[in-house]
């Protein structure tokens, strides 16, 4: 008989299926067990691509837990490409819509922290300006500046104290969380993704030029949310964190 | 604020943030300097590689997994809703604490 | 049918090494025997950062094998087209030794499994994973190598054995064949063949490439032994004899070390080079 890779499929993600008819351990014997080797490897090499993604997660919950968890997971959300760096985008909004863990409120800020330093990691290089380019503009049309920004960028917004929560469980020595909303701007200067938190007219500001708004506007924006909002603090961390490419006029692409 | 007065302010934080900047290495030091950089750590940020071997460690495929109380949350006592319902014990309000 | 020159590779016959980030200041720093390494094609297709930094400096000291792990080459489905141009796309930059993959499946209704799973060896999957091929040389512009597969399970529809599956893909195709020596032994031990006919069956004319990975040895429902193909340890002594035997046979061939699970320090795996190295060595050029 012919076994489709349909059955196989199937079977391999559900151990309760039987194993598929037509498999053998070439001697005619019944595959059996040795079906269990591809069940193993699928199984345990995705649940092992998620604890290298998400190792606050995997550290929170701890190991028997997150093995649980990755296993329910992996079968409904199985990778849709083989590059498995990309996986588990959709683990963040698994950990919100899972019942049996919304009173761990702060899991999905964190594990969506924790995608947004492995999207950072390796999203595309991109040359930054010198600090000086910004002294090259005429002072009077500084505000009309529109700014693109490196593609290694990410902000994390939540209401918990996520890169506390992050740094107690990987970083020896931090101190407990104690509590408080966390916004985390994320810059690779080079290759290493660096966590800053930021306050709330900070993030507005950065919002605002991800929307490519003027510098104006978005320090308007920033301070209309942050009332002590410090351009010169914002722009300092982009200018350090190498993560302004472009200054441009106009709203030209 | 007039915009008169928006334009120095603006010019008067970007220069304030190009003179916070650190003044560049030499190229010598900024090679030697990559090359450091190009090995890294292990950094925790790479995530998942690929993989063409098998294991021989056992999947379970336990579906009926319920959570243990287990791992470093049960460290942390953080109120159990981000609007500060269902607080567990008593913690701090829930104040943006945070620089700049 | 593209290029069908007769060496099947520009590996140098020696030791290579299968790349590991946290080797890049080892394997830049060291006088080892290695010549060259080789690199699993997926994890070079991030859009940039350090994984395409570190190998753009190794490739100019080191000759580099682009080992594709994901593209399900025994698929009933379509290839992923998008999948393919990422593989021309890294080869086209990189211009690789040696390109190749496997004969086996891991992506099936979009879903991509993270294994490399087994395929039946009948007409049609033969003429399947020829086709297959013939696009992959196509799009990506070079001839590849495809490498036989650990096995844990036998089809009954299977009408070739994988000899004579191998050597018929090749022949149709073009293409030439990495012959995993471990994959033999393990799926020998796992199907009950002889190992030694294998090799004696395989058409080594056509092998650019050969590797060589540590297993692991549990049982199946009877107590037969089944060998799990981990790559997280040593080659085994059998492994090494029978690699002696493959290259008598097949004389000097590039040879990979493969170690990716418990990845141990670099000297260990410098170590295991020094062995193939050794192995190469006692075999006439």
């Amino acid at each position: 008989m012919s076994v489709s890779q349909t059955a196989f499929h199937s079977a391999l993600l559900d151990a309760s299926q039987d194993v598929p008819g037509g498999l053998s351990d070439g001697l005619g014997q019944p595959a059996g067990s040795r079906f269990a080797v591809y069940r193993n490897n699928v199984a345990v090499s995705l649940t092992e691509a998620l604890e290298q993604s998400f190792p606050a997660i995997a550290k929170l919950l701890g190991p028997d837990n997150f093995k649980g968890l990755a296993g329910i997971f992996l079968r409904k959300h199985p990778p849709d490409t083989p590059i498995m760096m990309h996986y588990g985008a959709a683990f963040p909004d698994f950990l919100a819509g899972f019942e049996g863990l919304s009173h761990i409120g702060y899991l999905p800020d964190v594990a969506q922290l924790e995608q947004a330093l492995r999207t950072s990691y390796h999203a595309a290089d991109a040359d930054p300006i010198a600090a000086d380019a910004l002294q090259a503009v005429d002072p009077d049309r500084l505000g009309e500046l529109r700014f693109d920004l490196a593609p290694a960028l990410r902000l994390v917004r939540s209401p918990w104290p996520i890169h506390q929560i992050w740094a107690y469980n990987l970083e020896p020595g931090a101190p407990k969380p104690t509590g408080g909303a966390q916004n985390v701007l994320i810059l690779r200067p080079e290759f290493d993704p660096q966590m800053t938190p930021v306050s709330d007219g900070c993030a507005a500001f950065i919002t605002a030029l991800q929307r490519r708004t003027t510098l104006a506007e978005a320090n308007d924006l920033a301070v209309a949310e942050g009332g002590d909002f410090d351009l010169s603090h914002g722009l300092g961390l982009l200018l350090s964190g190498q993560a302004i490419t472009r200054i441009t006029f106009g709203d030209a692409p | 604020m007039s915009k008169m007065m928006k334009t120095v302010a603006i010019a008067g934080a970007v220069t304030a943030a190009i003179a916070a900047q650190t003044t560049g290495a030499t190229a010598g030091s900024k090679e030697k300097c990559y090359g450091v950089s190009l090995a890294g750590e292990n950094g925790c940020a790479a995530g998942a590689g690929t993989t063409c071997a098998g294991t021989s460690t056992v999947d379970y495929q336990g579906n009926a997994w319920t959570l243990v109380d287990a791992g470093t949350c049960a460290e942390i006592e953080l109120p159990a809703m981000a609007d500060g319902t269902e607080r567990k014990g008593s913690l701090e309000e829930l104040d943006r604490d945070l620089p700049s | 049918m593209l290029d069908n020159s007769p060496r099947f590779t520009a590996l140098p016959a020696a030791p290579g090494v299968g790349y590991k980030p946290q080797h890049f200041s080892d394997v830049m720093n060291d006088a080892t025997p290695v010549e060259w390494l080789e690199i699993h094609a997926e994890n070079y297709m991030g859009d940039g950062g350090r994984p395409i930094a570190q190998l753009r400096h190794l490739s100019e000291k080191f000759a580099i094998s682009v080992h594709g792990v994901g593209l399900s080459i025994g698929g009933e489905g379509a290839l992923d087209a998008d999948h393919l141009v990422r593989l021309k796309t890294l080869c086209d930059w990189l211009r690789p030794a040696s390109f190749s993959e496997h004969l086996a499946w891991s992506t099936h209704d979009s879903h991509y499994l993270n294994d490399l799973l087994p395929l039946p060896y009948t007409k049609a999957t033969l003429s399947r994973v020829a086709d297959h091929i013939d696009q992959v040389q196509e799009v990506v512009g070079r001839q590849m190598l495809l490498e036989n597969p650990s096995s844990y399970l036998a089809f009954d529809e299977s009408t070739y054995a994988e000899t004579e599956f191998l050597d018929e893909v090749a022949k149709r195709t073009g293409c030439g064949l990495l012959l995993d020596v471990n994959n033999v032994f393990v799926s020998a031990t796992n199907l009950q063949i002889d190992p030694y006919a294998y090799i004696d069956a395989f058409p080594v004319a056509r092998v650019g490439e050969i590797h060589l990975g540590g297993h692991d040895e549990e049982t199946d429902d009877h107590g037969a032994p089944l060998l799990i193909d981990s790559h997280g340890r040593e080659v085994a002594d059998p492994v090494w004899t029978l690699l002696d035997h493959t290259l008598e046979r097949a004389g000097p061939r590039p040879i990979l070390i493969e170690w990716d699970t418990d990845v141990p320090e670099w000297a260990a795996l410098a170590e295991e080079a020094e062995r193939a190295a050794t192995a190469l060595q006692k075999v006439p050029a």
